[in-house]
């Protein structure tokens, strides 16, 4: 009988919710369970906060909360943790899950933390060449608050290898978090680009969590799952070829179908035959989907191409502010008092000279969403909020989007409705930029703790 | 019969910078062809008007009976910059399903919703 590995998601995202983590830690007699939290600014926001907050540990905030739900489980069965939850400080967040495993009474538990993906201090003579504009990322030199190299699984293979039980990452690569279980169980060489390809696919079709199992997916009378308010995370039932078994635990809502694991397998590719990886080149072109049980989908044949010399790098840079607010229009006529507002609002910013790259003044309710896609014969809304935004410079000048906003309160039209108080209604805009760089010039590097 | 695409395919949107994917499924092996025939990279970017600034490729991937049109400039110039509400374009794939397809009317059962029809 070979080896079948279970290997299960933990999150998707930074915010996802933690329960069915906990739920797949004791239900889910898994392997590996892997978590991935980070999203394309990440680290960009966190180096931000970490400037103005020196009390900021520099990983995931919600560490705790996804730790202690789901160690003990995990410890009682045996289950290694892989997840990126590192941030910009991997040793940190390695030391914090230390001090929990103690808390809870697991001594003798071996944390590794992957270091190497910060590489800020010298993205610029590293790269050379911005990806999506073709400008010399020298230009970013005045902006640059952040640098990111997405790592691949060897280092994690290499932390499991050594013994580590949960092994805590910065920024690598969605996929590779969760192929790497597979790489060291089954004793993949880093170079075998047909079963990475096969592992990666699996790896990808995990990365997001419930947007396998029926997440992001119900439409109702078209596409309906049970209890979608009950997800359980997947589960990938892994073979030594790289083919899996993906469902999840059993009695949770939604579901895993022939059409909620396609769905997810485009997800955020373009090429489907060359979805690059810092591991191997992905084809899905060749992969093969069978349903094989209630919630069980078997995929097979998932395709791999040796892996490019080059790793992705993620430029964060300050790029201004965005003001933003909303006012609401409801009744006969809403929309006609929607528009009269925009205009008083296009008149008004011309007044106090608002300064700004870009405004975009919606109508929540017609066309805030689709924009321009919107059909021209789309009805008439009985509701609409008046969407306002602005791309500016400074933060003074996106201020200025609210104040404006406030004006319509007793200087605007009939019937306006206004939320009072507000939250912050000015942000600041990290710009993300990507490069390329040779892999063997970012040398990641392993640290071990001990609880 | 003219139907709405939602009928006869199901979609899903993803971002990358400024990109958008949208993939684009057909319910049956048999509605496949008829989604490969009719929606058209040409259509399928007239269709979103200049929501979608750049090109639009079209992938055909026949072994999911799916369509990956990538969007470029789709995203009000990436995630983190857009002005737009939706600003990962997670509902952006929701557009595309109110295009008209027609369908013979040999596969009306294959349709998906018929009572929304």
């Amino acid at each position: 009988m070979s080896k079948t590995i279970r290997i299960g998601s933990g999150a998707a995202w930074w915010g996802d919710r933690v329960e069915p983590a906990a739920l797949n830690a004791e239900r889910g007699e898994l392997d590996y369970l892997c978590f991935e939290t980070m999203a394309e600014a990440t680290v960009s926001a966190a180096q931000v906060r970490a400037r103005r907050d020196p009390a900021f540990p520099g990983y995931d905030t919600y560490l705790d909360d996804r730790m202690r739900a789901v160690l003990a489980a995990c410890m009682r069965q045996g289950t290694r943790i892989v997840s990126n939850q590192g941030w910009i400080n991997p040793d940190g967040a390695a030391q914090r899950i230390v001090h929990w495993l103690r808390e809870l009474g697991f001594p003798g538990v071996k944390v590794a933390a992957v270091n190497g993906s910060l590489i800020t201090d010298r993205v610029l003579q590293l790269t050379d060449r911005i990806l999506e504009n073709g400008a010399p990322t020298s230009t970013l030199a005045p902006t640059l608050i952040s640098a990111e190299v997405y790592l691949g699984a060897e280092k994690i293979v290499e932390a499991l290898k050594e013994g580590a039980q949960i092994v805590v990452t910065g920024r690598v690569a969605d996929p590779s978090i969760f192929m790497a279980p597979m790489m060291h169980e089954f004793g993949w060489d880093p170079l075998d680009h047909e079963r990475l390809g096969a592992g990666n696919g699996i790896g990808h079709l995990l990365e997001c969590g419930a947007q396998v199992t029926g997440g992001y997916f119900s439409d109702p009378g078209f596409k309906d799952v049970p209890e979608p308010w009950n997800f359980g995370f997947p589960i990938a039932e892994v073979d030594a070829d790289g083919s899996a078994v993906i469902t999840k635990v059993a009695g949770t809502g939604g579901a895993v179908t022939i059409e909620t694991v396609r769905e997810q397998m485009l997800y955020e590719v373009h090429d489907p035959a060359n979805y690059l990886t810092p591991d191997v080149v992905v084809d899905f072109t060749t992969a093969r989907l069978e349903a094989v049980g209630p919630d069980r989908v078997r995929v097979s044949h998932i395709g791999g191409k040796p892996r490019t010399p080059t790793l992705k790098v993620s430029i964060g840079c300050t790029e201004g502010f965005i003001g933003e607010d909303m006012f609401f229009y409801a009744g006969p006529g809403a929309l006609r008092r929607a528009k009269l507002a925009k205009r008083i609002l296009e008149e008004r910013f011309r007044i106090v000279k608002l300064e700004a790259e870009e405004i975009r003044i919606d109508f929540l309710g017609l066309n805030a969403i689709h924009g321009e896609a919107t059909p021209s014969d789309a009805p008439e809304p009985y509701e609409v909020a008046v969407r306002v935004a602005a791309r500016t410079r400074t933060r003074e000048e996106a201020t200025k989007v609210g104040r404006e906003v406030d004006g319509m309160a007793v200087s605007g039209i009939a019937h306006t409705g206004k939320r009072v108080p507000h939250q912050d209604r000015t942000r600041e805009v990290i710009g993300v930029w990507s490069s390329l760089v040779p892999r063997q010039k970012v040398p990641a590097t392993v640290n071990y703790f001990e609880s | 019969m003219r139907v709405r695409l939602q009928h006869i395919a199901h979609a899903r949107s993803g971002d990358k910078g400024d990109t958008s994917n949208i993939a684009v499924f057909a319910y049956t092996p048999a509605l496949y062809p008829l989604l490969k025939e009719q929606l058209t990279a040409e259509r399928f970017k007239a269709y979103y008007r200049s929501a979608i600034r750049g090109e639009v490729v079209r992938y055909e991937v026949d072994n999911l009976e799916a369509l990956n049109f990538v969007c470029h400039g789709a995203l009000g110039g990436g995630v983190s910059r857009s002005l737009c509400l939706d600003n990962y374009g997670k509902a952006l794939s929701a557009a595309i399903l109110g295009f008209e397809v027609e369908v013979p009317d040999s596969l009306r059962d294959q349709l998906r919703g018929r009572d929304l029809l």
